[in-house]
């Protein structure tokens, strides 16, 4: 074993070093467990990796490179791609020129999310072809053979991976033969990229040849496998799901999908008539079991107590022995929590003592709903907590609306809070209403990522910066402070004064997270190092 | 297809501990070793101070990157609160090292506490020392190897003078 040719690397890394390899000219996307990593690796592979303000953004930015003969690789978690479904089901119907491959990382199991929603149906919904990688290697290879076929059929690809994918680290070999790379240029064609009911009615027909077409190559040539074994025992399986498979049942005959829409139906009736009793080992919600027994299949699927949480070697070994008693609750670890010294901290602190009606909002300061706080009444998806909390206002009777506030995130805000202050100054309640933005500085939960808030770009060094305030000035709200959130008796009092009143109001307590506070400083000085200036000229501009 | 003999190993601790980068030094020695190797953890929440794991399993051939539950040969634990809900993973006659095996007064910087214990455990593991010397050299910035390799060789000695 040549341990030079041989890397050691998380999914996340592997699909970054394909890209690398593949000429992707641009990398795009909103932070969110389990993807954040990839446009990290990218980037520190010096290849050009950005953040957008949100994941519909980053797919519209991604769709506009494809046009332009580009190949873009665009990351978000499952939920992102809630927000990127508007272009997401219009882009299949289009096709794009160069290489458009979007990664969909899923968090079943939700080790850092609100749902697990199992993004194998966006494939169907929005017609788009997928690839569900097991590990490492084929992460690394599946984004390579999504963006040859990408390229073949004119098509965007979907690369469905899950946290185990994403944060494991497997061995990986690169492809000395990656596809050839490919040169930008904008041809005009009209008919395939304007989708005006005239134009959209045949796209969508061609759509779905190229879905016939698409699934006629995966029966012959798609990256599906057969691993032998004895004839009594047949498994169907892909993704993660493959691994604990081959290890629950290691005599087992498994048919393994990596190309999972269009699924090879022919193929998998081949499989299934050859094995005596037939098995769908599918994490997540039964996609795979019901799209065989629709084509009349007759395969097994799982009990219906496995479909919550992830898949793992013993509940497979349990799956194939039809067990469905119930299963011990694993030990409670220590949860996650405020950490000493956050800034968020104080905040919660407060509204607790107000006994404030809290609508919150997605990141760190989600853990404001756990003891010692439990000063948070919602939290739904990015950006809710401004249109929650302003809906609760217009119907609650005055004594409960006048306690309600809306908090968020500095990063959230930028990600979806826009439109909902927008909202507050167009449809005012009649107690007015309170937000106030945490300003930590940035985006904490997912790991200290940049945001256009912070005016650095993702490799941290300066670009524009979104001022706060003055988005929120510019869109109409009379009342915005800032507020250093450490001054409790200061922040009291401008909170008491604002519920009272019936205006509308924005408080941006602004403190940095006391982990990204001392990167802040460093890359502050880089910054004042590379324009020439002193160390001042950094400290003044922020 | 029969499955050759797994080495399963689960490190736990809390956020900030060291976890990750202690099972980062451990399957890099794995990996320069030769074997087959899958790593495993979560990231996202854990960071903020909550109970973190990692999964290391290596041998020949390598399929789940998780370490079955009761199937843990060794369980390498860096924070007392984190026997109890863990302790499950670890099969009958495997092997705990629990934090209180290493005397923190011995350590020059109580940050390399994590490496003690990775010293610890390599005396149950067959790879060479001079791959594990290499790996904290890989895996650390260069001003904190040294402190970090006498933290290596304290958890070796005590494994040697179990008696102290």
């Amino acid at each position: 074993m040549n341990a030079a040719t041989r890397r050691l690397l998380s999914g996340n890394e592997a699909i970054a070093l394909a890209a690398m390899d593949a000429g992707v000219h641009l990398g795009i996307g909103y932070p969110g467990t389990p993807s954040t990593e990839i446009l990290e690796a990218f980037s520190l592979l010096k290849q050009n990796a950005q953040w957008a303000p949100n994941e519909k953004v980053a797919l519209e930015v991604g769709i506009g490179a494809s046009y332009a003969g580009g190949r873009s690789l665009v990351t978000m978690k499952h939920v992102g791609v809630n927000v990127a479904a508007d272009p997401l089901f219009t882009v299949t119907y289009t096709g794009v020129q160069g290489a458009l491959v979007l990664i969909s990382a899923d968090d079943p199991g939700m080790a850092s999310s609100q749902n697990e929603q199992d993004n194998r149906h966006y494939a169907v919904a929005a017609g788009i072809p997928m690839l569900e990688p097991a590990d490492s290697q084929e992460a690394y290879d599946f984004t390579l053979k999504a963006i040859e076929i990408s390229e073949q059929w004119h098509t965007p690809v979907m690369l469905r991976v899950t946290t185990r994918v994403c944060h494991s680290k497997t061995i990986v070999k690169q492809n000395p033969n990656p596809p050839a790379p490919v040169q930008p240029n904008f041809e005009r064609d009209i008919q395939s990229r304007v989708m005006i009911p005239a134009y959209a009615r045949p796209a969508h027909r061609k759509l779905r040849q190229k879905l016939r077409e698409l699934q006629a190559w995966n029966e012959t040539s798609g990256p599906n496998k057969v691993h032998d074994g004895e004839s009594t025992l047949g498994i169907i399986t892909s993704g993660i799901s493959f691994v604990h498979a081959q290890e629950a049942a290691p005599n087992a005959r498994i048919l393994k999908l990596g190309m999972t829409y269009p699924l090879p139906i022919a193929a998998v009736k081949q499989f299934a008539a050859s094995v005596d009793r037939c098995l769908v080992i599918e994490e997540g919600d039964p996609y795979l079991v019901d799209a065989f027994r629709a084509e009349g299949i007759a395969v097994e699927g799982k009990d219906e107590m496995y479909r919550y949480g992830e898949l793992n070697v013993n509940r497979v070994r349990k799956i194939l022995a039809g067990d469905t008693t119930p299963e011990a609750m694993p030990p409670k670890g220590r949860p996650p929590q405020l950490c000493e010294g956050c800034p968020h901290r104080y905040v919660f602190t407060l509204l607790g003592e107000l006994d404030c009606i809290v609508t919150g909002d997605i990141g760190c300061y989600t853990l404001g709903v756990l003891p010692p706080f439990n000063a948070m009444d919602t939290c739904v998806c990015m950006g809710a907590s401004i249109g929650v909390g302003r809906g609760m206002r217009d119907v609650l009777p005055e004594e409960q609306a006048r306690r309600v506030v809306s908090v968020i995130g500095d990063s959230t805000f930028i990600h979806s809070g826009i439109t909902g202050v927008v909202d507050m100054v167009y449809n005012p309640p009649k107690t007015g209403h309170v937000l106030m933005i945490l300003d930590n500085g940035t985006t904490a939960m997912t790991g200290l990522q940049e945001h256009p808030g912070t005016g650095r770009s993702l490799d941290h060094h300066s670009t524009n910066q979104v001022v706060l305030e003055d988005v929120c000035r510019a869109i109409g709200i009379k009342n915005v402070d800032v507020i250093n959130p450490m001054k409790t008796d200061e922040m009291k009092t401008l909170v008491q004064q604002r519920l009272a009143s019936n205006e509308l109001s924005v408080i941006i307590a602004r403190r940095p997270c006391i982990l990204a506070a001392p990167k802040i400083t460093q890359y502050e000085r880089a910054a004042a190092q590379e324009c020439g200036c002193s160390h001042e000229c950094a400290e003044t501009q922020t | 297809m029969a499955s050759s003999k797994i080495t399963n190993i689960v490190l736990a601790g809390i956020g900030g501990q060291g976890v990750l980068k202690a099972s980062d030094i451990l399957s890099e020695a794995i990996f320069q070793a030769g074997y087959d190797i899958k790593k495993s953890e979560i990231h996202g929440m854990s960071q903020r101070g909550g109970s973190v794991t990692s999964d290391i399993r290596y041998g020949d051939k390598v399929f789940s990157p998780m370490v079955p539950v009761g199937e843990a040969d060794f369980l390498l634990i860096l924070n007392e609160t984190q026997v109890d809900n863990n302790k499950h993973m670890l099969k009958p006659g495997g092997v705990m090292i629990a934090p209180d095996a290493i005397d923190m007064n011995l350590l020059k910087n109580k940050r390399s506490f994590n490496v003690a214990l990775l010293g610890l455990l390599s005396t149950y593991l067959d790879i060479d020392e001079a791959i594990w010397q290499q790996a904290i050299t890989t895996c650390l910035p260069e001003k904190v190897v040294d402190v970090n390799r006498e933290a290596f060789a304290l958890g070796r000695q005590t494994a040697a003078n179990p008696g102290r």
